[in-house]
């Protein structure tokens, strides 16, 4: 493996409640390559904000902290707030799950995607509307011209989170984090946009974090499988290697999940353990 | 097991055990804050006061004594007297009496009528909810307080007049409410099991829909208490509310208007209880909504 | 795939937001507003029958002649059943016939214009000092929640809605005119400038700024200023606490998060994205204080003795002069619902989530 691009050693993140101080994510690391990199996790593993801390937008009062949580060498926790929205979008990209909230419902979609790409870029408005549109025929859409002057609920699912890559790439970032971007799709649609997806990285190099609950389609799509649960990373190994995994935890999902071919009458059910949360 | 214990407990034992531990808990977050708890300490003390005023140590707050006429806040009288001799300090406090007694009247009218449209709007549907509904909307884009001040004007200045005025633009919120909650809950399957069970619509309104929609009003109607009191000073600002010597607050501040520049205490007084008493309603009802109705904060 | 591009851009296609499901809306706001309108002129209308005043002795005094009585009496429809009566009533409004005020012997029509723009006036001013500050402070307390100011913002808005407005302007009058003698006292100019400026558009600080006269202006501001600070105040806080409640609602919404992980400065994220996502509503509830500030003239223009509506209608009460008092109630209840029933239509036409 090459020079890693994004250390994270022992992330935390930490919110108060009531009852004293709850760690969601508890000393998570890994570290990424120029490769793409899956974590996989029930909801409430901690792997939607293990994602979020490393943009830093882990919400208040959530407080992350970190041995180490470093991109490209530069230490991210100590980046102030305003390099931080340098670094965002231009270094470290991120895809939200549903399109249908996760874009701006009174703004035209093709300036959405416009503005994306002058943040990061010194360009006046119609350099940025042929780099919108160039972008937009980038995720296979057809009539980019006219999806340009579109209003988010226009979109169908796929059209939707097809824009929203389109608007996540156009200022080329290392790192993109893809945080559930199919699980709000129809299922005949989620392959055609993960295909889309799959092209661009390794296209363009990036990196790609891939966060989602469908432990099949992140070891389909991803070179490593890292498996969290309660906040911690219990296990972290070669995709093709899935079925070597250790922890019983990882064992009980890949069980459970049905089979093409299968003659078991009854899909075994996952037995949990207290004793994987500690 | 002590008395807050048995109340949080997980494990209620009775309906009545979990319905006073949620009512506790709730009170456990009003309880910080701050603000609310003023409002409530505002509140408490204008019905404590209004309903004791009888039998406090006061002078009589329609006694007049010319010769004492527009004395300063003294001794004598804590916060002076009024053109007619009369003690500020009675008046105030027996004007309590009429504010409490103006916001309690105008609400026994207001809310039963707004859930009773409301609910039977929602429950049965159709077009008599498009008609009632229209006519709601109707009453809600309506000028407020100048139908209330035309109407005073044309039937007769006086108390009874302006609670009536106030009542009649007030109930289209709670209609509202009511049939929104309504919806919400119509479709439920404890309600289509008491529908099954042969319950009458009338039956199943008042005692399925209707506690289901008792604490969005509660929240409304606090909030809407400082309006209604509000309303009422300004109609007896303009002399159509409460007729003297009914010692009414805003009709106070209209006679002290007359003394504004030299005897200021008789036209401020009335005003400082009027926004207090108002302030009061809002900080509790603004605490109470926080606590009961979350997601409208 | 390549279906849902068309027919997502056909539904996009300009022409057909103004096509027939626009018809259709237009059509459905003109039925709604014709109702409502309906609905208020019956209010009145009643409230005008429930008066124990005799409305023929009114007309003609109580020395007429039996056979003038009667006469008048046939003529006012008195006679007629009740719902052809309130078509009469409905015929003369549509003709702008308010009957004659008892108190000016003038149209009542014709008074309703003469106090009118002095009103609005007041009303403009008022909310535009309650919107450019409360808009602001709102949006701050909303990204600032929890801070002191937004519990500032939380008790300037509960200070407003819960004083007695009539009263302020008493204070404030004592306070800063007859002590401090910061403004200028009652009335909308000092005598000596009365009729200085041709009235053009009856809005005195508008129209002396046309005739480019300064001192007129000046005075004007002076006696506009107390007045319209007080009620501005009451705008500022219910738009600022509304534009709080809409502002933490958006910034918790996805699209938030989104508009940070492009890089997009906090600033930008705060007024542009979140705040454009809340101007539709915003206007509703501008539109619905300026409604309310009109109505409320009724008592802040007794204590200014600020010569619009609401004295008119106010002074009218006392002489019970009832066309007048129905005439200015229907016209700011006119104006009341117009606004109201606008508002739902702009919301609907401004907003792309719902636009048809």
């Amino acid at each position: 493996m090459s020079d890693p691009i994004l250390e994270v050693e022992n992330l935390r993140v930490t919110f108060p409640t009531h009852r004293g101080d709850v760690d969601v994510v508890r000393g998570v690391s890994f570290s990424l390559g120029r490769e793409r990199l899956g974590i996989v996790g029930e909801s409430g593993s901690g792997k939607s904000l293990t994602g979020r801390s490393i943009m830093r937008l882990v919400p208040p009062p959530g407080r992350v902290s970190a041995t180490r949580l470093a991109l490209l060498g530069h230490d991210l926790l100590k980046t102030s707030a305003k390099e931080m929205t340098r670094i965002r979008g231009k270094r470290i990209a991120m895809i939200l799950q549903d399109p249908k909230f996760s874009l701006n419902p009174v703004m035209k979609v093709g300036h959405q995607i416009e503005e994306s790409y002058r943040l990061h870029a010194d360009a006046d408005r119609g350099q940025a509307r042929g780099k919108a549109i160039e972008a937009l025929s980038a995720v296979r859409i057809r009539d980019p011209e006219a999806v340009y002057h579109l209003y988010p609920h226009q979109l169908s699912g796929g059209m939707g989170q097809r824009v929203m890559i389109a608007m996540m790439l156009m200022p080329e970032p290392q790192v993109l984090i893809a945080d559930e971007p199919t699980s709000a799709l129809d299922v005949t649609v989620q392959l055609q946009v993960l295909a889309i997806l799959d092209d661009l990285v390794r296209e363009r190099g990036m990196s790609l974090i891939l966060i989602s609950h469908d432990l099949g389609m992140v070891s389909a799509f991803c070179d490593r499988v890292m498996i969290m649960y309660a906040g911690k990373a219990v296990e972290t190994i070669n995709a093709r290697d899935l079925d070597k995994v250790e922890h019983p935890y990882a064992r009980g999902l890949i069980a459970s999940a049905p089979r093409l071919g299968d003659d078991r009458p009854e899909l075994p059910v996952l037995q949990r353990d207290a004793n994987w949360a500690k | 097991m002590s008395a807050p214990d048995w109340l949080l407990t997980e494990a209620p034992a009775s309906r009545r055990q979990a319905s006073l531990g949620r009512w506790y808990r709730n009170w456990l977050v009003f309880r910080r804050n701050p603000l609310a708890m003023i409002g409530l300490a505002i509140v408490a003390l204008l019905i404590v006061t209004a309903v004791l005023a009888p039998v406090l140590p006061l002078q009589s707050p329609t006694a007049q004594a010319l010769s004492q006429r527009l004395a300063p806040p003294g001794a004598q009288h804590w916060l002076g007297t009024d053109e007619l001799g009369r003690d500020i300090l009675a008046r105030i406090i027996f004007g309590a009496r009429i504010t409490l007694g103006i916001v309690l009247m105008v609400v026994a009218i207001v809310v039963p009528l707004g859930l009773l449209i409301g609910t039977i709007s929602g429950y049965i549907g159709g077009a008599l909810d498009v008609v009632l509904m229209r006519i709601t909307d109707i009453f809600l884009a309506f000028p407020r307080l100048i139908l209330a001040l035309a109407f005073v004007a044309a039937i007769k200045p006086g108390l009874e007049s302006a609670i009536i005025a106030i009542a009649l633009t007030s109930w289209p919120p709670y209609a509202r409410i009511a049939r929104a909650e309504t919806l919400t809950v119509r479709n439920a399957d404890y309600v289509k099991v008491a529908k099954l069970q042969g319950a009458s619509w009338l039956r199943i309104i008042w005692h399925y829909i209707v506690p289901l929609c008792s604490t969005s009003v509660v929240v409304r109607m606090t909030l809407d208490m400082a309006g209604i009191i509000l309303t009422a000073a300004g109609l007896g600002f303009l002399g159509l509310g409460a007729q003297p010597p009914t010692p009414e607050w805003g009709a106070m501040i209209s006679t002290g208007r007359d003394f504004l520049l030299d005897q200021w205490w008789v036209a401020t007084i009335p005003g400082i209880a009027i926004f207090a008493v108002s302030l009061g309603f809002n900080l509790l009802g603004d605490g109470l909504r926080d606590v009961l109705d979350p997601k409208r904060t | 795939m390549a279906n849902d591009v068309t027919t997502a851009a056909r539904a996009a296609a300009p022409g057909q937001i103004f096509g027939a499901e626009f018809a259709y809306e237009l059509i459905r706001f003109l039925g709604t507003l014709a109702l409502t309108l309906l609905g208020l002129t019956f209010v009145t209308f009643v409230i005008g029958r429930v008066v124990p005043i005799d409305p023929v002795l009114a007309v003609v005094g109580d020395r007429a002649m039996p056979e003038t009585y009667e006469r008048v009496r046939q003529e006012l429809g008195i006679d007629l059943p009740i719902y052809q009566q309130f078509w009469l009533y409905l015929t003369k409004i549509a003709e702008g016939d308010f009957g004659t005020s008892a108190m000016t012997s003038q149209p009542v029509l014709h008074d309703l214009f003469q106090y009118f723009p002095a009103t609005l006036e007041l009303a403009t001013a008022a909310t535009l000092i309650g919107v450019l500050l409360g808009i602001p402070l709102g949006v701050v307390a909303a990204t600032h929640q929890g801070r002191l100011i937004d519990h500032v913002t939380r008790i300037v808005g509960l200070i407003g809605y819960s004083i007695p407005v009539f009263w302020t302007g008493l204070v404030g009058l004592l306070v800063f005119y007859a002590w401090l003698g910061w403004v200028a006292g009652p009335g909308r100019l000092d005598i000596g400038y009365d009729g200085l400026v041709e009235p053009v558009t009856g809005l005195i600080t508008i129209d002396s700024l046309l005739s480019v006269d300064w001192d007129v202006f000046k005075n004007a501001i002076a006696h506009l200023l107390l007045p319209a600070s007080l009620l501005g105040y009451l705008t500022l806080a219910y738009v600022s606490r509304m534009t709080r409640s809409f502002m933490l609602t958006e910034l918790n919404q996805e699209y938030i998060l989104t508009a940070r992980a492009k890089g997009m400065p906090e600033r930008r994220v705060i007024w542009r994205h979140a705040l454009g996502n809340i101007i539709v509503p915003l206007i509703t509830v501008v539109a619905l204080s300026y409604a309310s500030l009109l109505e409320g003239a009724v008592l802040t223009e007794t204590v200014f003795a600020w010569p619009g509506l609401g004295q008119y209608i106010t002074r009218s009460l006392f002489n019970a002069d009832m066309n007048a008092v129905l005439g200015g109630t229907l016209l700011i209840g006119t104006i009341f619902v117009c606004l109201n029933v606008l508002c739902d239509m702009l919301y609907r036409l401004l907003d792309p989530r719902v636009r048809p």
